[in-house]
């Protein structure tokens, strides 16, 4: 296959708008190819396929939504056709659904954001029935009970052979880390209140987690560093608490060629203020610590006004959001690892906090200097739904466009934010970065992301002449534009068609088996079998996702030997 | 042999650590199983082979013939019904819902005359629950209502609940409280350190006075709440404020006596409320092993845990216009397909009735009423004991059950693959 003649924009092969032919064969990149097939892309945006880093779109938590939302199952319905099963929901898309609007934008593999160990089945069962983009899944560390007595023993030499162990038991892809500690406090109703606050019964703190599970990650040299959703998230203040947890890892030095810890969502914990009343951005404080840090990394997680989903493995945030909506909730605490809630929420134009929420998300990703540090997110589905990016990056392109929103909102996204102030816009080539070579670097996926030789061949085509077109006047012809790609191209295969769906291929699912030392294993293994017989409800031989669940994995090697 | 940590193929239990003897083929001891599970591993009257009917008579006939047959009825059908999956794996309910976009039918479970209510409770106000290891591990209140999981799922209690030992509970039951509320002294009731007895169909407002309680608002309660004595009330209130988490296990008790989902909504709200004192968490004691899992597959494919209705190739769901029991009450159901349920047994008389006037199709291990009223019957291997796959347990875990033994027999999902198949093809050659 030919793709002759786009603009393309590749900036991890400094390819910056210059009209040139991409070629794919066996579903990769190639310098030339040989069979006849040819799309012709004159006059049209050329992008390697979308990476999103992280999105709820598969698991527990998820098909919670759906089952507590019919309401929401019911927007978005389309019905099934000769090549596509139906489709339904905004917030909490069957899944079906969530695989063709991620081809329909041009996205061609997304990371589920959090799978607790136990449950990873489940999730597995839903990323199978994804279609078209490739997957993985992120796995919960943060409030496992061997992590937190390897971290109370200081003993980081089982902590990393249980973390290989944790990955390979879920078939998973990396890391998450979400508040430390208020996880297991949530087991009994509460919480942690900062990096130093000692999690009930295991007299360990959140900023000893987190050292020791960065700490872990870098001996196994997995390919993405610590994804971590902060203590405090969603309250007032907790810029104080991010920057905080920031400094205590500062000295920790990243094993391979990206951050050592991205932090997820900053959106959700860039707020200043005592309370609601006086909530304020702290955004510009955030962006300064990163312009001066580039050992670290973080996604928008930016607000969509309307409808949204939240869901996430902080519970007791979850029960906090419930109360303050008098909304209906649900809790899920899962046995020895973690604990999680889904609250339904809808973002307002004239709510004073959702209005300085929305601005923090864009302050931040236009106030951080090096876009390979920020990745464009809306948390899917906590933020607003992803269907929502190309809206999100029209606002980061066009100052016209915030102006425009500005005004229909509440006064004080203007007061408490320094977003009026802000002149930057993204051109195509950061909008490549945010969407594409920075998420793929930050996940370690040397072949996504890029169109250079060897890249998979994952491309999308946008019917929209960047030469002619001006992003910033122009905003709503570049969100037409991205909402439906003119071609999506997986793995060298036609996808998308003038937006619609013409093929539905079964992506690939990424895990990470990380090799550690036979003595570090046995030793997890004894301190699990133990946990097995006395407070698992379930067997250890039961245990671990079997490969019926993975039928068409990409696995990656990490680890110490 | 022996097979290690089987899982047991009968309630929403889901035990994992049966250990099932096998000689020659054949399964000639379980242990640690209840005597439910037991008896499902151990075997009892199969139906002999396919069958269809010709002349009113059930007659013996081909895998193939059978196929055909269901796959004509379900193509000429206007308005078929799809139900049942409850006593099947995910992976037959995954075949299963395919058929039904296929078709353009209605596909529902057998929740619809079982939890659907409390499903319809955790659409009103969502569900504050926990896997049932966390119970184990932390519960030192345990309130079973409507629930007598001693005649219903036995092993419940030792593995989960009330006499379970873990890390914040190492005295089991001695360090735990039971309440109990039901309808009748079960022999749940019998474990329990506080049994209220309520009047049929007064759950409603038995909760809602307890939730004032709770809520501080006790003086406004009369002397007595559908005759039990405030005093009581404030006493199960008080255990449950006292608790340090507290789990509260519904039943059918609750799903199936006046008010129904409004039951559960108010039963949801009340562990709420809780958790502004305590930790309170809330399941439901789902029956069949793996009716929890066609809920989970039927939402994340159609967005929907049940009573899908995909006649106009969108899923569209509203109970009470699209459950099972709704098309049959309507006679509006031109054919019906079981899969792995009982309808006959456990619908009510006037859906039965309109069973018997459309062509039905079975496809089950186990003889029932419902093969009595059958026009096709397809047996099938047993899952979990002759056949592998993914079940859910009734705390929504997600388990993969065993194949001990070769039957011989087509799966269930081979089944229902075999005739979505003949269905495309009868819309092919049309």
């Amino acid at each position: 296959m030919i793709i002759e003649g786009g603009i393309v924009y590749d900036p991890k092969n400094g390819v910056l708008g210059e009209e040139m032919d991409v070629s794919i064969e066996d579903g990769r990149v190639v310098e030339e190819s040989r069979d006849g097939e040819k799309i012709d892309a004159r006059g049209m945006l050329v992008l390697p396929g979308g990476v999103d880093a992280h999105a709820h779109i598969a698991g527990g938590k998820v098909n919670t939504g759906r089952i507590m939302r019919p309401e929401d199952g019911r927007r978005g319905t389309e019905p099934r056709t000769k090549l596509l099963r139906p489709s339904t929901g905004y917030t909490v898309p069957n899944c079906y659904a969530i695989g063709y609007r991620y081809a329909r934008l041009g996205y061609t593999i997304a990371f589920e954001a959090a799978t607790p160990i136990l449950e990873a089945r489940h999730t597995h069962e839903e990323l199978e029935e994804i279609p078209i983009v490739d997957k993985g899944a992120l796995t919960l560390f943060g409030n496992n009970w061997e992590v937190l007595e390897c971290v109370r023993d200081g003993d980081l030499d089982k902590l990393a052979a249980f973390v290989a162990w944790g990955l390979r038991a879920s078939r998973g892809y990396g890391v998450k880390v979400v508040n430390p500690g208020g996880g297991e406090a949530w087991g009994f109703g509460g919480n942690v209140k900062g990096i130093d606050d000692p999690v009930p019964s295991f007299n360990v703190t959140p900023r000893e987690i987190i050292r020791y599970l960065m700490k872990a990650n870098e001996a196994l040299r997995l390919p993405h560093s610590v994804h971590l959703h902060t203590n405090n998230l969603g309250k007032p203040g907790n810029y104080e608490t991010t920057l905080a947890t920031l400094r205590a890892v500062e000295d920790i030095a990243a094993s391979r060629d990206r951050q050592v810890l991205h932090v997820t969502h900053m959106q959700f914990s860039a707020y200043g203020g005592t309370g609601w009343k006086d909530f304020e951005s702290k955004a510009s404080e955030i962006a300064d610590y990163f312009n001066k840090h580039d050992q670290f990394t973080m996604d928008m997680g930016q607000l969509i006004f309307g409808s949204a989903t939240t869901m996430t493995a902080d519970a007791p945030l979850e029960y906090a959001n419930a109360r303050l909506l008098k909304a209906k909730w649900s809790n899920h605490d899962i046995e020895l690892e973690e604990s999680s809630g889904v609250v339904p929420i809808v973002y307002g134009r004239k709510n004073p906090i959702n209005a300085i929420q929305w601005a923090i998300g864009l302050e931040l990703a236009l106030l951080t200097e090096d876009p390979w540090q920020m990745i464009m997110t809306t948390d899917h589905p906590n933020g607003g739904p992803f269907v929502n990016y190309p809206e999100v990056i029209a606002l980061l392109m066009s100052r016209p466009k915030r102006e425009e929103e500005l005004a229909t909102l509440h006064e004080l996204a203007s007061k408490r934010s320094s977003l009026p102030t802000i002149e930057r816009e993204m051109d195509w080539n950061e909008v490549a970065i945010v969407t594409r070579a920075g998420p793929a670097k930050i996940l370690g996926l040397p072949e996504k992301g890029h169109l250079g030789v060897g890249a998979d061949g994952d491309v999308s085509i946008y019917e929209i002449d960047p030469e002619k077109v001006d992003p910033s006047r122009d905003h709503k012809e570049v969100k037409a534009a991205l909402a439906r790609a003119k071609y999506t191209i997986k793995g060298g295969e036609v996808v998308v068609r003038d937006g619609e769906i013409v093929a539905v291929p079964q992506g690939r699912t990424y895990w990470v088996d990380a090799s550690v030392p036979e003595d570090q294993a046995a030793k997890v293994e004894a301190d699990l079998a133990s946990k097995f017989a006395k407070y698992y409800s379930i067997q250890m031989s039961n245990y671990m996702v079997q490969d019926a669940y993975v039928t068409r994995p990409r696995v990656i090697k990490a680890g110490v030997i | 042999m022996i097979v290690e940590d089987v899982l047991c193929p009968f309630c929403g239990c889901l035990c994992d650590d049966i250990k099932v003897e096998v000689e020659d083929g054949r399964i000639v001891g379980v242990k640690r199983a209840c005597r439910l599970g037991s008896s499902k591993f151990m075997g009892h009257e199969r139906i002999s082979g396919p069958m269809v009917r010709r002349d009113g008579e059930l007659t013996e006939t081909t895998y193939d013939e059978a196929y055909d047959r269901a796959a004509q009825i379900l193509k000429a059908a206007k308005r078929p019904l799809l139900y049942g999956w409850c006593s099947t794996v995910c992976e037959t309910a995954k075949k299963g819902i395919l058929l039904a976009e296929e078709v353009g039918g209605v596909i529902d479970s057998t929740a619809t005359v079982c939890h659907g209510p409390s499903i319809i409770g955790i659409e009103e106000k969502g569900l504050a629950g926990s896997t049932l290891g966390q119970v184990k591990n932390r519960a030192d209140l345990i309130v079973f209502w409507g629930a007598n999981p001693a005649e219903a799922h036995p092993r419940h209690t030792m593995r989960y609940s009330s006499n379970s030992t873990g890390m914040f509970t190492p005295e089991g039951r001695g360090g735990r409280k039971v309440v109990v509320v039901d309808v009748r002294r079960t022999r749940t009731a019998k474990n329990a350190d506080k049994f209220i007895l309520i009047r049929p169909g007064t759950d409603y407002e038995v909760i809602s006075a307890l939730r004032m309680i709770v809520k501080g608002k006790g003086d406004l309660i009369p002397d007595t709440v559908a005759g039990i004595p405030k005093s009581d009330l404030e006493e199960v209130a008080g255990m449950m404020l006292a608790a340090k988490f507290g789990a509260v296990l519904i039943g059918l008790g609750l799903t199936h006596s006046r008010g129904r989902y409004k039951n559960v909504d108010n039963a949801l709200s009340l562990v709420a409320d809780l958790n502004g004192f305590t930790k309170f968490v809330v399941l439901a004691m789902r029956g069949h092993y793996n009716v929890a899992g066609f809920g989970q597959v039927c939402a994340w494919e159609t967005g929907y845990p049940m009573a899908v209705d995909l006649a106009r190739g969108a899923p569209y769901f509203n109970p009470g216009e699209t459950a099972a029991c709704d098309l049959l009450a309507r006679k509006e159901a031109d054919a019906m397909m079981v899969v792995a349920a009982d309808p006959a047994s456990n619908f009510p008389r006037a859906t039965v009735e309109a069973m018997a006037e459309i062509p039905v199709i079975q496809v089950d291990p186990f003889p029932n009423p419902t093969t009595f009223l059958a026009d096709v019957v397809i047996p099938t291997a047993v899952c979990g004991i002759e056949a592998e796959g993914t079940a859910y347990r009734m705390d929504g875990l997600s388990l993969r059950m065993k194949k001990v033994v070769d039957s011989g027999l087509p799966t269930d999902e081979e089944v229902v693959e075999n005739i979505l198949d003949r269905v495309r093809r009868l819309a092919d050659d049309n």
